[in-house]
Formats: C-alpha cells, sequence, structure tokens
C-alpha cells in the first residue's frame, strides 16, 4: 500500500496492483536457498566435528589436514556454499524491511560485495595452503 | 524502513464506559477499537458491560445488541452470520477471526476487538479492502479458456481432479489470512498475500482452466509469490480451516516442475 499510493495517487487501485508486472523471476532464487541449505547441513556437520578434533594440533599438523585434497574441496564447497547461502538470504531481509530502490538495490549490492570478498579471501587461504 | 509503531495519530486512548445494567449477573467487557474520521480525534478504546445472559452466544451477537440497544453510532460488517459471507471479519482477542463464528466464552478475560490489522480504517472496525480486492482482481479469479464449451453440456472434470479444488473452493475471501501475516504488512504493496494466491491457485489446480501457464508467469516474481516466508499465521488464523501456506507451495513446486 504504501509505496506505490504514494508514488502514484492518481492510478487505479488495479493499474497499482499491476504496475510493471511480473519480474519472471524468484523461483531460482527461492530455489537455490533450499538446495544450499540442504548441501550445508552435511558440510557444516562435518566442518565442526573436523575443526573440533583438530583442537590442541600443531600448526603444522593444521596445514597438512587442509592440504589435504579431500578437506581441501570440502573446505571450499563449504566457502563457497555458506557466503552465497548468506548472500541470498540476507537479500531477502534486505527486500522485505528496507524501503525504496535506492536503500534495497545498494544494500542487496554492498552484501553480496562483502560476501564475494570475504569468499574469496577464504577460499585463496585454503588454495595456499592446498596448492 | 518497515515501521514497526504506531504513528503518533494511531495511537489508542482510552474511551467511555457503557455500564451494564442493574441487576445484571453474567456480565462480560467488550473494549472495542473505535475511530471516526470526521472527528480527527485518535482512536479509541470503548468499553461496553454486556449481560451475556440476555445476549446471544457469538461475538457478533454482542456487536450487533451493542450497536441496537447500546450505541448506535459502533460501525462494522455483517451480512450473514453464518460464516459464509466473510463481512465480520476483525481481530478479537489478538488473533482475526469471524465475529460470527467465535463464540463469547472462548474467550477468558476482556473481549478486546480491533480491526483487520495493518489494513486502512474507514471507521471503527470497517477496513479498507480496495487494495486487496484490486489485488484479488489481478489473478483474474475466473476461468479462462480458448475451447468452446460442449454443446448441451458443462465442462467436464473427474473425481479426482475435482478433489484437487478441496481446501481451496471453501475460502470466503474474509482476508483473516492476508492481514495476519508479516510479510503482507510489510509489503503488501507488491506482495499479493496468502488469501490471493491460494485464489490464484485454486483456478491453477483447476483441471478445467487453459491458463494455467499464463497465471503461473503472472506470479513469478520475488514480490508477488515469493514474499511467503511459510510464518504459518495464514494458516493459524483462518476461520475456515484452511491452509493457504501450502496452496502457495504447490505455486512454488509447479514453478521449479516447469523448468525441469
Amino acid at each position: 500500500m504504501s509505496d506505490n499510493s504514494i508514488k502514484f495517487p492518481m492510478r487505479t487501485p488495479l493499474g497499482r496492483v499491476r504496475n510493471l508486472g511480473s519480474a519472471k523471476g524468484g523461483t531460482h532464487h527461492w530455489w537455490m536457498q533450499r538446495v544450499t541449505s540442504i548441501a550445508l547441513l552435511p558440510l557444516t556437520l562435518w566442518f565442526v566435528f573436523s575443526a573440533a578434533s583438530l583442537a590442541g594440533h600443531s600448526f603444522e599438523a593444521t596445514q597438512a589436514w587442509i592440504a589435504r585434497p579431500f578437506n581441501a574441496v570440502l573446505l571450499l564447497a563449504t566457502i563457497g556454499l555458506s557466503f552465497y547461502h548468506a548472500a541470498i538470504g540476507v537479500q531477502v531481509v534486505i527486500e522485505d524491511y528496507t524501503r525504496g530502490e535506492l536503500a534495497r538495490q545498494g544494500g542487496i549490492l554492498a552484501v553480496k560485495a562483502l560476501c564475494w570478498i570475504l569468499a574469496l579471501m577464504a577460499g585463496l587461504a585454503v588454495l595456499r595452503i592446498a596448492v | 524502513m518497515a515501521t514497526f509503531t504506531l504513528p503518533k495519530n494511531s495511537t489508542i486512548g482510552t474511551g467511555r464506559t457503557y455500564k451494564a445494567e442493574a441487576g445484571a449477573r453474567n456480565v462480560k467487557a467488550f473494549k472495542i477499537y473505535r475511530f471516526d474520521p470526521d472527528t480527527g480525534e485518535n482512536p479509541r478504546y470503548d468499553t461496553y458491560e454486556i449481560d451475556l445472559d440476555k445476549c446471544g452466544p457469538m461475538v457478533l451477537d454482542a456487536l450487533i445488541k451493542i450497536k441496537n440497544e447500546v450505541d448506535t453510532t459502533l460501525t462494522f460488517r455483517r451480512s450473514c452470520r453464518e460464516g459464509i459471507c466473510g463481512s465480520c471479519a476483525m481481530n478479537i482477542d489478538g488473533m482475526n477471526t469471524l465475529a460470527c463464528l467465535k463464540p463469547i466464552e472462548d474467550v477468558k478475560k476482556d473481549v478486546r476487538i480491533t480491526p483487520l490489522p495493518h489494513m486502512p480504517v474507514v471507521k471503527d472496525l470497517v477496513p479498507d479492502l480496495t487494495h486487496i480486492y484490486a489485488q484479488l482482481r489481478s489473478i483474474q479469479p475466473w476461468m479462462k479458456t480458448e475451447t468452446a464449451p460442449p454443446p448441451d453440456e458443462e465442462r467436464r472434470q473427474s473425481k479426482e481432479e475435482r478433489a484437487k479444488l478441496d481446501g481451496l473452493w471453501e475460502c470466503i475471501l474474509c482476508f483473516c489470512c492476508s492481514t495476519a501475516c508479516p510479510s503482507y504488512w510489510w509489503n503488501g504493496d507488491r506482495y499479493l498475500g496468502p488469501a490471493v494466491l491460494l485464489q490464484a491457485y485454486r483456478w491453477i489446480a483447476d483441471s478445467r482452466d487453459e491458463a494455467t501457464g499464463e497465471r503461473l508467469d503472472d506470479l513469478e516474481d520475488p514480490f508477488r509469490l515469493y514474499r511467503c516466508h511459510t510464518i504459518m499465521n495464514c494458516a493459524a488464523t483462518c476461520p475456515k480451516g484452511l491452509n493457504p501456506a501450502k496452496a502457495i507451495g504447490e505455486i512454488r513446486q509447479l514453478m521449479i516442475e516447469r523448468q525441469s
């Protein structure tokens, strides 16, 4: 009600509702939220148990554990999926609670940029040890 | 940002108290939201004490008694008084429901009544439903076909196909669900809300309708459809016991199905 009635005070109610039409999107975003959350269930459990079992081990032993191809691959998958999942999840929160095109688009782009940078940093850290 | 507090001119004050008549033994207090756009005053709660021994069992009976015998200025919508027209939808004791289906004895303390939440108020318990009716119209809630109907016969449907409409056709469009949905509160200008999406699915699920794909096209939108976060207030509040969230889930399943 709020945004559109201010933007188009003289428009008919049906005209306001139809507005710019359907974006023909959103399905992929919603589906990926579900898929990544299911994929992250085993990955997160594996990561938490691995991190716990590494407690007390030396720096070298931890590095050697990361360098093992199996662990490195799963770590990269966990990093990629976690930040992707976080980015599209926070996007929904921003879409829910912010008003105005600028705040909405700006917020979404900022969150995506942050998640990209953090994911690349974490990924690079694994690769430098593993490769 | 979404507003979480009421604006100054919407905060609710305390109004008059109408005492029960002397000698009344079974007294129940009804705290009712009052707002008159003509006075420019803030809304208020008026309290009406009603002798339940001289009143019907439902909340609507008490409202009609108040309007007839105590205060004729009390304004609310009602028509069928048996849960089929959807007119008397309001928030009673913190839950959206139909006044005609809500027994007074279900409310343990004072009966607090407010209009359906987060809609513009026309007067007292009457919300402005213009926008939500336009949203309903936008999903074209009627059968769309190109094939002409068979001569001298209705359009055929198997029993199984007809069964798919159960849990959908019963909706009376009271909008208890949409006005109970936080997503609809925050983004009601673009999100269609549970009631309208259930109606949309009622036509998508109808085997006689030939516009399923176009209907899905129109709904495939981050705001129109995907604001539903399965909060489930819609199913909890529906006075007819329907589950709009399930209908929304079915629509999403079809969106995936047509891509794979």
